[in-house]
């Protein structure tokens, strides 16, 4: 769609008109020495700083606990009540990343096969986003590697790209963006045809391809490659939790003496209660078997049930990991095996 | 949201094992409520949460459900306190069913361990109700004890029955003075009743030790894989093919099983 001019001063203004006219603004927030998304309230409280949030923002729509339904018993009856899908709020995200964003694919392709998941759905149709493209990468970062990269739109409402301290791209990608823009229309002039976006944009090389890592899990199932991979794994679910992509997720009872509500929250396959049946038996029964199960769901059987792959190349499981296992580094070994 | 349920009966199978009969509080959802043998559920106790087990009574008895269960865990010892007139919740049908109408006019061997002959039920139930559509029914249901074994007074129906074949057995050990039954681990049952395999299809449900040793003994017997059937059990949730737990390699249990051909299990990975 169109593309346009913002001047970085303008922006603040910009923000603040986004948030008078939405009930609810996410951005990236300072907490400490660490950046998270966050309800904002006023402009100043972004943080621009920040190369990404230690979680993704997938909880926009897929939050960590939510109310399934409630129920309160009287005598031997049971009432239910159920949750109020049409008070799902409008949501702008400001300051995602187009890692964060792109994840919003598989999480709706999960929720959506076969059985519609209305919940996810109705908060998730809510949500306008507002991209920054990336100038920078760290280490962590692989977006290259499974089809994304560090201007890419896809999902997006808008994508800013920072074109130098004065001067700011703003692509308008739906209308959902147009909206957006129109908050504010005076700050925006046209952009001129001959922009080069890249020429800004964070290089990032490329490690592997995902179809490469798809082809060669099918060889590897029984490889020790898991448990070498595995060895000084905690189990603690980091990687899942701050994952733009992992929907997996436990249903609990929220009790309260009679009354309560039934819960859905996250859950992690790395942890080993994940699997565990009651009589003890685990399908799952060690920690490489639950990190082969993480990387196959994301690049085997995601790919062959929803034709789609679960990982978006943020790195975030990487640098949230206590025992600084990293995802690109054992994709690339996965890659580059060849096991005949 | 679950249906609700009214618990219309409470029957004690064994120790710690209970039936428990449900009716819809709501009789227009009962009389829309369809399912297929082999159809699972998830029963709440509400305050303690979900867990999953087959439908245990026949889609062809109409008006009420039935699950079985041993309290072994925080929900089932929540279902297991449930009295009669109490409500719980109910998700169903989820999953697949037996292919019964593809064994129209065969035989049928049904081999179930201990807590595994409720999901059998259901397609055995079936079965003796349309009775005149099948071949032979022979079934080998082992125990460890004798005080093990469900559906007691059912066992008994099926044993009086001329035109079903039960073996009931129990483990070495597990019998008791005046048990009339074999005494044997069901694998190794199987094997002395040696049905025919012709025009056969057995149907194998039980712990994955039993199930582990009851195929070779099928194998021998010349039965082929596309014609021996199991039902799976892993840890669910959701039931919907959502919350990831339940898969063994690309295929859900949820969804793409419960039900399952041998064929389909030799293309798995050994993750159940």
């Amino acid at each position: 769609m169109e593309e346009l001019i913002i001047k970085s001063s303008d922006i603040k203004t910009w923000l603040d008109q986004i948030i008078e006219h939405t009930p609810r603004v996410i951005a990236p927030v300072k907490q400490g020495e660490k950046v998270e998304f966050k309800s904002i309230k006023q402009s100043d409280d972004v943080d621009y700083e920040s190369q990404t949030t230690v979680s993704s923002v997938k909880a926009a729509a897929f939050p960590r606990t939510e109310t399934l339904f409630a129920y309160e018993k009287e005598g031997l009856n049971t009432k239910l009540y159920d949750v109020a899908k049409d008070n799902f709020v409008e949501t702008v995200i400001w300051r995602a990343r187009p890692c964060d964003v792109i994840g919003f694919k598989p999480l709706t392709s999960i929720f959506n096969w076969d059985y519609k998941d209305e919940l996810y759905n109705r908060r998730f149709e809510k949500i306008a986003i507002v991209t920054f493209a990336c100038n920078t990468a760290d280490k962590c970062c692989f977006c290259t590697s499974v089809g994304g990269g560090p201007g890419n739109t896809e999902g997006s409402d808008v994508m800013l790209t920072v074109l130098d301290k004065e001067n700011v791209l703003v692509e308008v990608l739906t209308e959902k963006g147009q909206k957006l823009v129109d908050l504010a229309k005076d700050l925006f002039e046209k952009a001129e045809q001959s922009i080069d976006k890249e020429a800004v944009l964070a290089k990032i090389p490329a490690k592997f391809t995902k179809e490469q890592i798809y082809k060669n899990l099918a060889k590897v199932f029984d490889n020790p490659v898991w448990k070498a991979q595995s060895e000084r794994c905690l189990g603690c679910g980091a990687c899942a939790f701050v994952c733009p992509t992992c929907a997996c997720f436990d249903i609990q009872e929220d009790a309260h003496g009679n009354h309560g509500r039934r819960v859905r929250c996250w859950d992690s396959c790395g942890f080993s209660l994940f699997t565990q049946h009651t009589s003890g038996h685990n399908p799952r029964p060690t920690q490489a078997t639950r990190w082969r199960q993480r990387i196959m769901h994301k690049f085997s059987y995601m790919p062959d049930r929803l034709n789609i792959y679960g990982c978006t190349g943020c790195g975030r499981c990487s640098r949230a990991c206590p025992v600084d296992m990293n995802i690109a580094e054992h994709l690339t070994s996965i890659a580059e095996s060849s096991h005949e | 949201m679950p249906y609700i349920m009214v618990v219309d009966k409470v029957t004690v199978e064994a120790l710690g094992v209970k039936t428990l009969r449900l009716r819809f509080q709501n009789e227009e959802e009962g009389n829309e409520f369809e399912f297929q043998a082999g159809n699972f559920a998830e029963y709440s106790a509400f305050g303690e949460g979900e867990c999953t087990f087959c439908i245990a009574s026949a889609p062809t008895r109409k008006g009420y459900v039935e699950c079985t269960f041993r309290k072994a865990g925080r929900v089932t010892s929540g279902l297991d306190r449930l009295e009669e007139g109490m409500t719980m919740g109910f998700r169903a049908p989820l999953g697949n069913n037996f292919p019964l109408e593809d064994w129209k006019g065969k035989n049928l061997v049904f081999v179930a361990g201990g807590i595994a002959l409720p999901p059998m039920r259901a397609v055995i139930d079936n079965v003796l109700d349309r009775r005149e559509e099948f071949g032979e029914v022979t079934i080998i249901y082992g125990a460890k004890t004798v005080n093990d074994l469900v559906y007691k007074e059912e066992l008994k129906e099926w044993e009086e029955r001329p035109d079903v074949n039960l073996f009931a057995t129990v483990d070495p050990g597990g019998e008791t003075p005046d048990w009339k039954g074999k005494v044997g681990f069901t694998p190794n049952v199987l094997g002395e009743v040696a049905p025919k395999s012709d025009n056969a299809i057995a149907i194998v449900c039980g712990p994955p030790i039993m199930i582990k040793f009851t195929f070779p003994v099928l194998e021998k017997l010349g039965f082929k894989d596309e014609n021996v059937y199991t039902t799976l059990e892993n840890r669910m949730k959701c039931g919907i093919g959502k919350c990831g737990r339940c898969n063994v390699g690309p295929m859900f249990v949820c969804k793409d099983g419960p039900v399952f051909c041998k064929t389909q299990l030799n293309e798995l990975p050994p993750e159940f």
